[in-house]
């Protein structure tokens, strides 16, 4: 069987010289989620783009036995569910309906296949009853599950998120972690919220300086507080990852 | 921010209407106005007269007009007040300059009030406007609220820390703010648009529901166009 996302000795440099991936080996299999962590700067970003083509580096990218080319870039997109980290980057059309569809239009789906994904989409994010407000109606967490309802519109292979939880209040992050944890779809989350993780994610990978320095199953990568520590990461203090109970998709 | 919404009633005949007829029609009646001399008064009587029954028939009360009209005609009046100081025959300049101002800004009030924005810019695409002009404005309607809170944010911040302008030297750090607001949005574009390869973007706006130009939507364009262009060939 394929993997969901294979990458293999990926390699990017910047136009200004820095290097920002330095070899990259993932591999994620389906049904799968990944927390990809690491501090500023690791790379995460630069290497969630790459999974759908918005970069190229040396190396390659393979997402659900599609390999990452020049000809393969509009199907790979249809495989690959990108969210933003700033919603406001993701949602440019005027309404929420509007946007969720633009995906599935692109698809070329005719008008009832587009109005059941839209559907689809919203109700899994439990933004149904927003369909028709203007994004910058809504609040930084709602306008955070409308991004992720765009992508899951798509259906895609894999569900790819920049640090989800991010600017968001407690209340916020609790719900966005209720509707990611029912979505039941092969996940890569880029975050700094190492609770997030553990809670999410069954295993965990560490980014830094652009390479892979910890791969493991996401107790054992939280657990290990000198790996944490060489890279930048910790846990909040007084967390206890015992009392943490993963949630698995519905 | 309900001057950016529709007003009157959804359901009306005019709200229904394809936004191509819309366009026509409005566009039609100020531009009959605009060509028009003061002697030719009568006309200018017409185009009132077919707006009010646009307003009309589209529940649109003259409060919703007034608040929309409010914001821009003033600024045109402006410089036709200072006419008649000017000119001895200023003052009839004057009535042509405002009644030709009213007119444009009422049509243009009128087609903001019986259609959604975005209804207006997909009809000014099937119009033939240039699609990349088209695509601007969708943007900017969608964004401007978005660059508003940030150049809020940034004077907030200049504000905070004792940012108190006294004379146009202490404009520079405006200045500053200004370009900085520029290379932010200019950011945020180039991640928006990643954000539109990454949903499939090939270089056009996909819609759901094709336009429809109906028997409805001519009636109404040939209505307008009698009530108005024969006056200007009489009177």
């Amino acid at each position: 069987m394929s993997c969901a996302v294979d990458v293999r000795a990926l390699e990017y440099r910047y136009p200004d010289g820095q290097q920002a991936l330095r070899g990259v080996d993932l591999h994620v299999t389906h049904g799968e989620r990944v927390a990809l962590l690491g501090p500023n700067g690791a790379g995460k970003t630069t290497l969630m783009l790459h999974l759908n083509g918005l970069m190229r580096g040396a190396g390659s990218v393979e997402v659900a036995g599609l390999a990452v080319g020049r000809d393969s870039l509009h199907e790979l997109r249809m495989r690959v569910g990108l969210v933003f980290q700033d919603p406001d980057d993701q949602l440019f059309m005027p309404t929420v309906e509007e946007d969720v569809a633009f995906g599935p239009l692109n698809m070329g789906l005719d008008r009832d296949a587009v109005a059941e994904r839209v559907d689809e989409a919203l109700a899994a994010v439990r933004m149904r009853h927003v369909a028709g407000r203007a994004p910058y109606q809504l609040s930084m967490g709602e306008r955070r599950r409308v991004a992720i309802a765009t992508a899951l519109a798509m259906r895609p292979a894999v569900l790819v998120l920049d640090e989800p939880s991010a600017n968001l209040d407690p209340r916020a992050r609790r719900e966005l972690l209720e509707v990611l944890a029912r979505i039941d779809r092969t996940m890569l989350v880029t975050t700094h919220d190492l609770p997030l993780a553990a809670e999410l994610c069954e295993r965990a990978v560490i980014l830094a300086a652009g390479r892979v320095v910890g791969d493991g199953p996401c107790d054992e990568i939280l657990a290990d507080a000198e790996l944490l520590a060489a890279h930048d990461l910790e846990l909040p203090a007084g967390f206890d990852l015992d009392r943490i109970e993963r949630r698995a998709p519905a | 921010m309900d001057l950016t919404g529709t007003a009157g009633d959804p359901a009306s005949r005019i709200h229904r209407l394809d936004p191509r007829a819309k366009i026509i029609a409005l566009l039609g009646i100020t531009v009959v106005a605009v060509s028009t001399p003061l002697e030719h008064w009568p006309v200018y009587v017409a185009c009132a007269a077919a707006l009010a029954a646009c307003a009309a028939l589209a529940r649109v009360r003259p409060a919703d007009i007034g608040r929309r009209v409010r914001i821009v005609l003033p600024l045109v009046l402006l410089t036709a007040v200072l006419l008649p100081l000017a000119r001895s025959d200023g003052l009839a300049i004057f009535a042509e300059v405002a009644a030709k101002a009213l007119i444009g800004t009422t049509s243009a009030a009128l087609l903001a009030a019986t259609t959604p924005f975005t209804a207006v810019l997909r009809g000014l695409e099937a119009l033939r406007v240039p699609r990349l002009l088209v695509q601007i404005a969708a943007f900017m309607y969608r964004y401007l609220f978005v660059i508003a809170a940030e150049l809020g944010r940034m004077r907030s911040a200049l504000l905070a820390r004792g940012y108190r302008p006294r004379h146009p030297f202490h404009a520079a750090p405006a200045g500053r703010v200004a370009s900085a607001l520029f290379l932010r949005t200019y950011g945020r574009g180039e991640r928006v648009y990643q954000a539109m390869l990454a949903r499939g973007y090939r270089g056009t706006m996909p819609y759901a529901t094709p336009l429809a130009f109906g028997r409805a939507d001519a009636l109404f364009v040939a209505a307008v166009v009698l009530a108005v262009v024969p006056v200007r060939f009489v009177a």
